[in-house]
C-alpha cells in the first residue's frame, strides 16, 4: 500500500468514525434495533434449549440486518452533499477510500457484535469456555472483515443508484449468505451447541478468512470502476 | 501542460450522462489565466460541461483536452489538477468547518500552514471554525467549501453557481477569492445566472445554448 493510499485510508476511516461518534447512528439506532431483534427472537422461540441451540445464528442474522443500515449510512454521508464527487475530482486513489470505509465499517461491526454476544449470553444463557472464546473472537474478526469488505463494495456500487435502499439488501443478502452460514457454524462450535466441539469450528473460520481475502482483493481491484458514473 | 496549449480545448466533444448524450458536439477553448463566464438557460448543459471538464462525465466522441491531458484516455491526471465546486458543497454535516478543511487538506496532501491560510482567506475565525457544518447558513457552508477548494491548489477552477445562497458580503468574498486565484495563476470557468456580477469578474463571456458554445465578448 503506497503512502498516499495509506494516508487517504486513515483520513477516510477517521472521518467516518468521527461522524459516527457525532451522529450516534450505531448507538441510537443500530444497537437498539439489533437488540430488539434478539429480544423478539427470545420471545418468539421461548425455549431455553432451542435458544441456546440457535443463539449463534440469531446473533449473525441480527448482524446482517444491521449491516444494511450501517452500509447505507456510511455511503449516505458521502452522497448527501456530493462529497463522493469531490473525492473523485480530487484524484483520490479509490483504493484508499475503499480501505478507509471498510476499516470504519469493521470497527462499527465489532462494537455491534460485541453487544450482540453479550445480549446472547444474558438473554439466551449461552456458555463459552477459554478455547471457545478464542474461536469466537477469531470468527468475529474474520466475519467482520468479510462483511466490511463486501458491504463497502456493494455500498459503493449502489451509492448513486435510484432505489438504493431496497437495492442494497437485494444485492447484498445472497452474497453474504456464506458469512451467515460459516459464522453461525463456527459460533455454534464456540458455544458447543448441540454437542459440537470447538475444534469443529475452525474450518468454518478458515472459509470466513478466505471470503474476507477474496472480497478485500476484489474490492481493491474494482472499487474504482464501481464509484464512477 | 505546455505553455502554448489551451487549458481547455474541446472540439466537437460529446459527453454521455446516464446513458444520454448530455453535450452534443461542444467546441470550446479556454486559455491560461482567463476567467470565463459560462452562461446559458437552465438545462443548456453548463453543469454537465463543467463536470465533463473535471473528468466526472466521460467524453465519448470528439477531442477533449484539459490542462494538456486527453480526457478520453487520462481523466485521472485531469482530476488531480482541477477543482470543482458544484451545486453541492462536498462537506460533511456532522463535522466542524475546521475538521472538514482538515480532512480535505489531508486528502490532497496540503500542509497545516496551507490549511490555516485557506481558512484565513475565507474569513473563517476560531469561533466559526469550531461550528458543525449542519448548523451553518448556506453562505457559511459555501465559504467552507471554498476553503476546501483553496487547499487543492488547483490549476483550473470550475465553479458552478458559486454565488448561490450567499448574501452581498459573501458574494464579494467569493469574487475576491476568485480574483486572487486568477492572480496566482489559476484559470477559472464560472457558470452563473448572476450575469452582471459574474461579468464584472470575467475576462470573457461565453454562452452555451443547446450544447453549442458561442463567444459573447
Amino acid at each position: 500500500m503506497s503512502m498516499s493510499t495509506n494516508r487517504i485510508a486513515r483520513a477516510v476511516a477517521a472521518k467516518d468514525l468521527r461522524i459516527e461518534l457525532r451522529s450516534r447512528v450505531v448507538a441510537n439506532q443500530v444497537l437498539p434495533f439489533s437488540g430488539l431483534v434478539m429480544v423478539m427472537f427470545a420471545f418468539a422461540l421461548d425455549n431455553d434449549d432451542v435458544l441456546q441451540r440457535v443463539a449463534g445464528g440469531l446473533v449473525w442474522l441480527a448482524t446482517l440486518f444491521s449491516l444494511f443500515i450501517l452500509v447505507q449510512r456510511t455511503f449516505a454521508v458521502e452522497t448527501y452533499d456530493g462529497a463522493l464527487d469531490s473525492l473523485r475530482v480530487a484524484g483520490v486513489n479509490p483504493q484508499g477510500i475503499f480501505i478507509g470505509k471498510a476499516a470504519a465499517l469493521f470497527v462499527q461491526l465489532l462494537v455491534l457484535e460485541t453487544m450482540l454476544f453479550i445480549a446472547a449470553v444474558v438473554l439466551y444463557r449461552v456458555n463459552v469456555n477459554g478455547s471457545g472464546l478464542v474461536l469466537l473472537v477469531t470468527c468475529v474478526l474474520c466475519a467482520s472483515a468479510g462483511l466490511a469488505f463486501v458491504g463497502t463494495l456493494y455500498g459503493g456500487l449502489t451509492a448513486g443508484a435510484r432505489g438504493r435502499e431496497t437495492l442494497l439488501p437485494l444485492l447484498l443478502l445472497p452474497v453474504v449468505a456464506p458469512v451467515l452460514i460459516c459464522a453461525t457454524r463456527a459460533t455454534e462450535s464456540a458455544f458447543r451447541s448441540g454437542g459440537l466441539t470447538v475444534g469443529e469450528g475452525w474450518p468454518w473460520v478458515a472459509v470466513l478468512a478466505v471470503f474476507a481475502a477474496v472480497f478485500g482483493l476484489g474490492g481493491l481491484l474494482s472499487f474504482s470502476s464501481l464509484i464512477e458514473e | 501542460m505546455m505553455a502554448t496549449e489551451s487549458v481547455i480545448n474541446f472540439v466537437d466533444a460529446v459527453a454521455v450522462y446516464n446513458g444520454y448524450p448530455a453535450l452534443a458536439g461542444v467546441t470550446l477553448r479556454v486559455e491560461s489565466n482567463e476567467i470565463v463566464l459560462l452562461q446559458g438557460p437552465n438545462g443548456a448543459g453548463k453543469s454537465t460541461l463543467l463536470r465533463a471538464c473535471a473528468g466526472l462525465i466521460p467524453v465519448v466522441r470528439g477531442t477533449a483536452h484539459v490542462l494538456g491531458y486527453d480526457l478520453t484516455i487520462d481523466r485521472e491526471s485531469v482530476r488531480e489538477r482541477v477543482g470543482l465546486l458544484g451545486h453541492q458543497n462536498g462537506l460533511f454535516g456532522e463535522l466542524t468547518i475546521a475538521e472538514n478543511v482538515s480532512f480535505w487538506s489531508t486528502i490532497v496532501g496540503a500542509s497545516t500552514q496551507e490549511r490555516n491560510s485557506a481558512m484565513e482567506r475565507m474569513a473563517i475565525d476560531g469561533r466559526l471554525a469550531g461550528r458543525r457544518v449542519s448548523e451553518l447558513s448556506a453562505g457559511q457552508k459555501r465559504r467552507c467549501a471554498f476553503a476546501c477548494l483553496v487547499v487543492r491548489r488547483a490549476e483550473l477552477w470550475l465553479l458552478d453557481e458559486p454565488h448561490a445562497g450567499l448574501d452581498a458580503k459573501g458574494r464579494d468574498e467569493i469574487d475576491r477569492i476568485v480574483q486572487e486565484a486568477a492572480a496566482s495563476g489559476a484559470t477559472i470557468v464560472v457558470a452563473s445566472h448572476e450575469i452582471e456580477r459574474a461579468q464584472q469578474l470575467a475576462t470573457r463571456t461565453i454562452s452555451l445554448v443547446a450544447g453549442q458554445v458561442r463567444d459573447l465578448q
